[in-house]
């Protein structure tokens, strides 16, 4: 009988316990998260600060999953370190237990830069719901906060405060928010309906201090930007980033670029090793190569294929790539893959925009092919589109129907269709 | 371990594409269907919010055909779903939503291959065929007036 380990129990573990047990009802499974409750939708951490959602709501498995799926919970207990060469994983420094198989979807640590008071009582990340505890706990009490960071999570977290009633400054670095999934345009858009709704926008800025409050040093009463103007706030979220959780295979055999390297199999180069989620870089299939994809919705397939492979069913993982939905502030976005290209004279860009509808598409093309698309405002067909990147299928033909009201699976070559779309 | 696997049949919407006249009527119905009042004139001219259809249909000249959830057996919603609303009901395979976990994140949206699920008229969540649960046959199969649209038993 096989005895899986994995550590993790976010969307990738969790996708490893059902492919799993799809496969091996039977296994010895042990699961081992720091978190005491991991079954939670990570992306829903906005909703609960919002409160548009409770703990219970924002469960992404119920209570009973791991009781159903014969799964062994260590919650609330931290995997300290592996050896691999006796497939043993030692439990809060204490006791060890073996492996046959193991997964490592340890996900990502937030980023919080070296910065004079980041360590000041309300200086809070965005991706644990620790964090957004934390941020509930003080929230009432609190009347502005600065966000840093214009990226999802960043955007995610000033609408969630919005909400709440607080003043929000949202600080990016760079000249346009979300702008490594949004170009110009469709940033601009998002932009506005931020400040529509109450966010002050800061871009070409970042924080250089946080400062404490003046009979409370140690709490958070301001920041300083880099231009030296003082932004007080009660709160400050450090939204920067995640980087690879990779702290586990620090100094062993498991290949560590920017994260756990894994092949199409999710193994990583030790045998019996897996990894997946935000700590591992896996398969891109618009680059052909390995890369970093910190995206729920990958995690979560990569757990399955993880699983499957772990459970002796040979599952190869199609890829990920750049791929994000974005409705916050009810603005519906949907942009995949390549939409800022540096070289753009490489590339045919299809757009369309109707501002007086807020519709906006914009469509890549480079050799006859779909290397990126945004779709703002009008969603439905995003998906045949997002086919049609992945399949890396030459538009060439029907090009100049991309953009048409009548696009469709119908208008696609007949052999395509029958091909890729099996209408029933 | 031996596995029994029971056999199943599981209830499929068929496009007969050579029989479609491309006349819509599949997405009044649907409409009509998933309205509250389940009036047409209601539907269409007064509820709020208004009733959507989880249907397309899809012309281009001289073919049409009526598209909805094909209940991709591969599942790319279900495992895009960042909140957990999107399931597999693994006894009639069909995928199934609750819009009470649903938030509208539109991920299911961005990873389905035939444009078949979309956000209702509210913008917080999806809607998508769900096959007519409370009738024998789905409303888009009973009313296609040239017998295009086929409500099979299909064995998996």
């Amino acid at each position: 009988m096989t005895k899986y380990v994995i550590i993790g129990g976010s969307a990738g573990g969790i996708g490893a316990v059902e492919a799993i047990r799809e496969v091996d009802p039977a296994g010895e499974l042990v699961v081992i998260s720091d978190e005491k409750v991991p079954q939670y939708s990570r992306p829903m951490i906005s909703e609960y600060v919002s409160r548009e959602a409770t703990l219970d709501t924002m469960k992404y498995r119920a209570d009973q999953f791991w009781k159903d799926n014969n799964v062994q919970a260590l919650t609330g207990h931290v995997a300290t370190k592996i050896d691999f060469a006796k497939k043993m994983v030692e439990l809060d420094g204490k006791q060890t237990i073996s492996y046959d198989k193991l997964l490592i979807a340890t996900g990502g640590k937030p980023f919080v830069p070296r910065m004079e008071g980041s360590d000041k009582s309300g200086v809070f990340t965005f991706t644990e719901l620790s964090s957004a505890e934390g941020i509930e706990a003080k929230v009432e009490q609190s009347k502005s906060a600065v966000v840093i960071g214009g990226g999802l999570i960043g955007v995610s977290a000033a609408e969630a405060l919005v909400k709440r009633g607080i003043k929000v400054t949202l600080v990016e670095l760079k000249d346009k928010i979300l702008n490594l999934i949004l170009d110009e345009t469709a940033s601009d858009i998002a932009e506005k309906v931020l400040t529509d709704d109450g966010v002050t926008v800061i871009t070409g800025q970042s924080v250089q201090k946080i400062l404490g409050k003046q009979d409370k040093p140690d709490t958070v009463g301001g920041v300083v930007m880099t231009d030296g103007t003082q932004i007080s706030c009660d709160l400050v979220v450090v939204a920067i980033g995640v980087i690879p959780r990779t702290d586990l295979v620090k100094d062993s055999a498991v290949k560590v670029n920017r994260g756990i390297v894994v092949d199409r199999h999710m193994q990583t180069s030790v045998a019996d090793v897996y990894a997946c989620g935000d700590v591992a870089e896996a398969h891109d299939f618009l680059i052909n190569g390995n890369r970093l994809l910190p995206l729920w919705p990958l995690a979560h397939l990569g757990g399955r294929v993880a699983g499957y492979n772990m459970a002796g069913k040979q599952t190869e993982y199609e890829g990920g790539t750049v791929m994000s939905s974005l409705k916050y502030f009810d603005l519906p976005v949907i942009t995949v893959g390549t939409v800022n290209p540096q070289n753009i004279s490489d590339y045919e860009v299809l757009v369309e925009y109707k501002p007086e509808k807020t519709v906006y598409k914009k469509i890549l093309l480079k050799d006859g092919k779909i290397e990126g698309f945004i779709f703002l405002g009008d969603l439905e067909k995003a998906g045949i589109f997002f086919r049609l990147l992945k399949n890396s299928v030459d538009v060439t033909e029907i090009k100049d129907m991309l953009l048409s009201e009548d696009f469709g699976i119908v208008a696609l070559p007949e052999q395509l269709r029958q091909e890729m779309f099996v209408v029933n | 371990m031996p596995t029994f696997v029971e056999e199943k049949t599981m209830k499929r919407v068929t496009v007969k594409q050579e029989a479609c006249i491309g006349c819509g009527l599949c997405q009044v119905y649907c409409t009509i269907e998933h309205s509250k009042t389940k009036d047409p004139i209601k539907a269409y001219l007064q509820e709020q919010p208004k009733p959507v259809s989880r249907v397309r249909v899809e012309t281009s000249k001289p073919n049409s055909i009526s598209i909805r959830c094909q209940q991709c057996k591969d599942t790319p919603c279900v495992n895009a779903c960042l909140t957990g609303a999107m399931t597999l009901d693994k006894e009639t395979g069909l995928v199934t939503h609750d819009p009470e976990k649903c938030i509208g994140c539109w991920t299911c949206v961005m990873v389905c291959p035939y444009g078949a699920v979309k956000p209702d008229s509210t913008g917080k969540i999806i809607a998508k065929c769900d096959l007519c649960p409370d009738r024998e046959v789905p409303a888009c199969v009973e009313n296609c007036p040239n017998e295009a649209l086929v409500c099979e038993e299909v064995d998996e």
